[in-house]
C-alpha cells in the first residue's frame, strides 16, 4: 500500500510517500512498523492525538482494519476554510 | 453540486453572478467567501497543502449531507491551494434555496465541516519563519452544533 504524509507530518518525516509490502492489519499496526523504522518516524508518531489517519480517503479511526487498503495518509488535525 | 479545487484566484462577482443565473425557482442565495488575514502585520504569504483526490470527495461528502438537511437546490464549493498572499480569497461557498433560512443554514454548515473535515493545512509565511497554523478547539466545537 501507499503512506502518504501532508503537513508538518511530511516535513517531519522528510517525504511525501512510502511504499509499506507488508501487511499490517491496523492502522496501529502500520503505526508500529513506521515507528520502528527510524527517529524521524518515530518522532513523527510519537503522539497519535495530534494525528489523523485516512483510509483510502476517508477518515478512520487509528484501530481501523487496513484489509484491502491501498492507500493510508497521516496528517495534522485539518484547517481548511 | 459545484465542487472546485484549484491554485488559480476566482473572480467572486462572476463566480456568484454566475450560480445565482443558473438557478431557477430559488428565492435566496448566500455566498461566503474566506480571506487570508494579516492578524500580526507580518504576514508574507499563506501557503495551502491539500490531498488530491480526497479533498474533492470529501467535500462533495459536506455538501451531499448538507443538501439532505436543508431544502437547498445547489451548492457550490470553490477552494484554492498553493501560496497566497494577504487579503487574496481562499474559498468561498454558495448556496441557493427557496428560503434564506435553508440557504444561510447550509452555507454555514459547509463552512462548519470544511474547516475541520476537508483535507486542507494552512503554513503561515512570515520574515521569522514559517508555521503551520493549528486547528482550533472551537472549529471542533462548532461541528456539535450541528
Amino acid at each position: 500500500m501507499d503512506v502518504l504524509y501532508f503537513a508538518w507530518v511530511r516535513e517531519r518525516i522528510g517525504h511525501p510517500k512510502d511504499r509499506v509490502d507488508s501487511a499490517p492489519a491496523t492502522v496501529m499496526d502500520l503505526v508500529e512498523e513506521l515507528r520502528a523504522r527510524e527517529d524521524r518516524y518515530a518522532a513523527a508518531f510519537s503522539d497519535l492525538t495530534v494525528l489523523r489517519v485516512a483510509v483510502d480517503q476517508e477518515l478512520r479511526d487509528f484501530d481501523a482494519p487496513l484489509t484491502g487498503a491501498r492507500e493510508v495518509a497521516f496528517f495534522p488535525p485539518m484547517t481548511g476554510g | 453540486m459545484d465542487i472546485r479545487v484549484q491554485e488559480a484566484p476566482f473572480d467572486l462577482g462572476a463566480e456568484a453572478n454566475a450560480f445565482a443565473a443558473r438557478q431557477t425557482g430559488m428565492g435566496a442565495v448566500v455566498t461566503f467567501t474566506g480571506i487570508v488575514r494579516d492578524l500580526g502585520g507580518d504576514l508574507d504569504a499563506m501557503e495551502i497543502e491539500h490531498y488530491p483526490g480526497m479533498t474533492e470527495k470529501a467535500l462533495r461528502a459536506i455538501a451531499d449531507e448538507a443538501a439532505s438537511r436543508w431544502q437547498i437546490g445547489d451548492a457550490l464549493i470553490l477552494h484554492r491551494h498553493g501560496r497566497l498572499a494577504p487579503d487574496e480569497m481562499i474559498m468561498m461557498v454558495a448556496t441557493a434555496s427557496r428560503h434564506r433560512t435553508d440557504a444561510f443554514q447550509a452555507a454555514e454548515f459547509l463552512m462548519d465541516f470544511l474547516k475541520s473535515r476537508a483535507p486542507f493545512w494552512k503554513k503561515e509565511v512570515t520574515d521569522a519563519g514559517a508555521d503551520w497554523v493549528a486547528a482550533r478547539d472551537e472549529d471542533e466545537d462548532a461541528l456539535s452544533r450541528w
